[in-house]
Order: C-alpha cells, then sequence, then structure tokens
C-alpha cells in the first residue's frame, strides 16, 4: 500500500531536476476531451501518451485538454505544438500511433504526415 | 459511454468548463443496499433556473462547435436504465451538484472502468484545479485530497510526471484494500 510518506521523498528526488518555470517553452500535447472525444477514447490516448513519455523519461513535454475540436467524427484528436512551429492536428488516434507520434514527431521533430487531419482528409 | 469512469470524466469536464476551483467526486456502492451513489458537487459559476432545466436536453449547449450536449443527458439515461435517477442542483455563482443513484448489480449497469486513469487525467490536465476523491464500500473508505499533496509536494508541479504516476498507482491500490470499482 503506497503513503503519502512516499510523496516526500519524489520531491526530495526531484526538486534539483524540476523545472519550476512557469512559463514552459517545450512542446505541448493537447488531447480533445469532449463528450465525442471521450467516447471515441481520448482517455487511453492521453494515458499512453504518458505512459510513453515516462518510458523515455522525455522532459519538458505538456500533456493537456481541450474541449470539442469540432470535427467529431474524426476523434480522438491530439493536437501538438512545438516551439517555433505551426500546430499538428492528428487524428483516429490510438496507442500504437501515439507511439510513434511521440517518437518521430516528439522525440525527432518529423511530423507523421499520414496521422494527420490532411491526410485523412484526402482519403475521404 | 463504455463504462461510469468515462461518464464521471465526461461530467466533470462540465465543472471544468463553468471555471471550478474545487471538484468533489463522492462514489458510494452500498452492496447491502444493492445501491450504487455518484454525486459530483463543484464550485463554479452555477446555471440559473431556465438553463438546469434545459441541462439534460440532448440539443441544449453552451458551446459554439457544435448544436448538441450530450454528456449530462447520457448519463441520466443511464441512471434511469437502471432503476434510478439524477437530481441536478444549482446556485448561480455558487456550483452545480449531480446526486445519482441507482442499482448496484442492475443487469444494464456499465462496469466502473480504470476510475484511477479518469482521476489522473483530469489532475494531469487541470493542474490548477482541486479534486477530491472519496470511494466508499459499505464501511470502508478511500479518499484523494489533492489539497494534501500539494501540501506535499510543495514547489513540485502536481503535473509532473513522476508525481502523476504516483498519484495513478496510489488511487489503485487505494481501491483495490477496499475492493472498491470491481467490474
Amino acid at each position: 500500500m503506497k503513503t503519502l510518506k512516499e510523496l516526500e521523498e519524489i520531491r526530495q528526488r526531484t526538486l534539483e531536476s524540476v523545472n519550476l518555470r512557469k512559463d514552459r517553452t517545450g512542446a505541448r500535447v493537447v488531447v480533445g476531451m469532449a463528450t465525442c472525444g471521450i467516447a471515441a477514447g481520448a482517455r487511453p490516448i492521453l494515458m499512453a501518451f504518458l505512459e510513453e513519455i515516462k518510458n523515455r523519461s522525455l522532459k519538458d513535454i505538456t500533456v493537456t485538454q481541450t474541449g470539442c475540436i469540432g470535427v467529431c467524427r474524426l476523434e480522438p484528436m491530439v493536437e501538438v505544438y512545438l516551439p517555433g512551429k505551426d500546430k499538428v492536428t492528428y487524428v483516429k488516434m490510438t496507442p500504437e500511433k501515439v507511439k510513434r507520434v511521440v517518437a518521430e514527431h516528439l522525440v525527432n521533430n518529423q511530423v507523421v504526415q499520414e496521422f494527420t487531419i490532411g491526410a485523412a482528409e484526402k482519403n475521404d | 459511454m463504455q463504462d461510469l469512469s468515462l461518464h464521471i470524466l465526461d461530467l466533470i469536464q462540465n465543472s471544468i468548463a463553468a471555471g471550478a476551483s474545487l471538484i468533489k467526486l463522492t462514489i458510494y456502492e452500498d452492496k447491502e443496499k444493492n445501491w450504487l451513489t455518484i454525486d459530483i458537487e463543484d464550485n463554479g459559476k452555477g446555471m440559473d433556473k431556465i438553463a438546469m432545466r434545459r441541462a439534460a436536453d440532448p440539443f441544449y449547449t453552451t458551446r459554439s462547435t457544435r448544436k448538441v450536449g450530450l454528456g449530462l443527458p447520457l448519463f441520466v439515461a443511464m441512471a434511469q436504465r437502471c432503476g434510478g435517477d439524477v437530481v441536478l442542483k444549482s446556485t448561480k455563482g455558487k456550483g452545480t451538484s449531480i446526486k445519482s443513484g441507482f442499482q448496484l448489480n442492475h443487469i444494464d449497469r456499465p462496469p466502473f472502468g480504470k476510475l484511477e486513469d479518469t482521476i489522473t487525467t483530469l489532475i494531469l490536465c487541470n493542474p490548477d484545479i482541486d479534486f477530491v476523491y472519496i470511494h466508499k464500500v459499505n464501511d470502508d473508505e478511500f479518499k484523494l485530497d489533492t489539497r494534501d499533496i500539494r501540501q506535499i509536494i510543495g514547489d513540485i508541479p502536481i503535473e509532473h510526471p513522476e508525481i502523476i504516476n504516483w498519484i495513478q498507482s496510489y488511487m489503485k491500490d487505494g481501491l483495490n484494500e477496499i475492493n472498491g470499482g470491481v467490474q
């Protein structure tokens, strides 16, 4: 059974490495979390990002949520913002796709074109 | 919605949209009475009587991206399907509460799902909001209060991966301990 005491240890351990600046400059991953997104599986997508970020010990990436992005039929949707770059919107996400987005886009700076909204619209 | 944890995630989005700074979720499994209650309370901006009357109407929404609002109507339909109901109370400027109760072992009752993932998601995505989660099974209780956590971690942001990870397993263990949210 975990206890609140462990939090104190985590605090001690992370205090040095933590970026305490409020003005975050890193990447931002935004998951659509309205009724449409949740019903389509947004939460497992968010958890998959969390897992990948943890496994790769990536720093300075913010994972957060937004409401309905407006194209409910393409949910789960994810927007990726890299500093100084245009927003990239990924659609019909799966936990498998998340792995590639993390590896190729967040780590190696290469947009996964085939998962983007642009590619999805072309196929329709 | 596939399970109760997703309904809860969806309902709490309304509290977030209402600008709440404190959101309290209480789940009570009363096995003797075969009754399950799920209550959500927030200190958001609340609704007037007209908005409240329309809140359970699927063709009412305050958002502009589309014309339907299905979150609450889906939850109400689920509760009624399971021999229960939902009561909505709201005071403009003070907050809103949703109280629901329905049969625990009703054949149509959706599984609980991953409650710990719902709460983890909410905390991660809304680090400025405080969440209280109480889960009772008969006389046993598990409680998580982000205000307690913040007090211990001090300057470390609550959305830090290590903290989020800890919160997730803390809940998983805690729910296991009381046998809460099983199936």
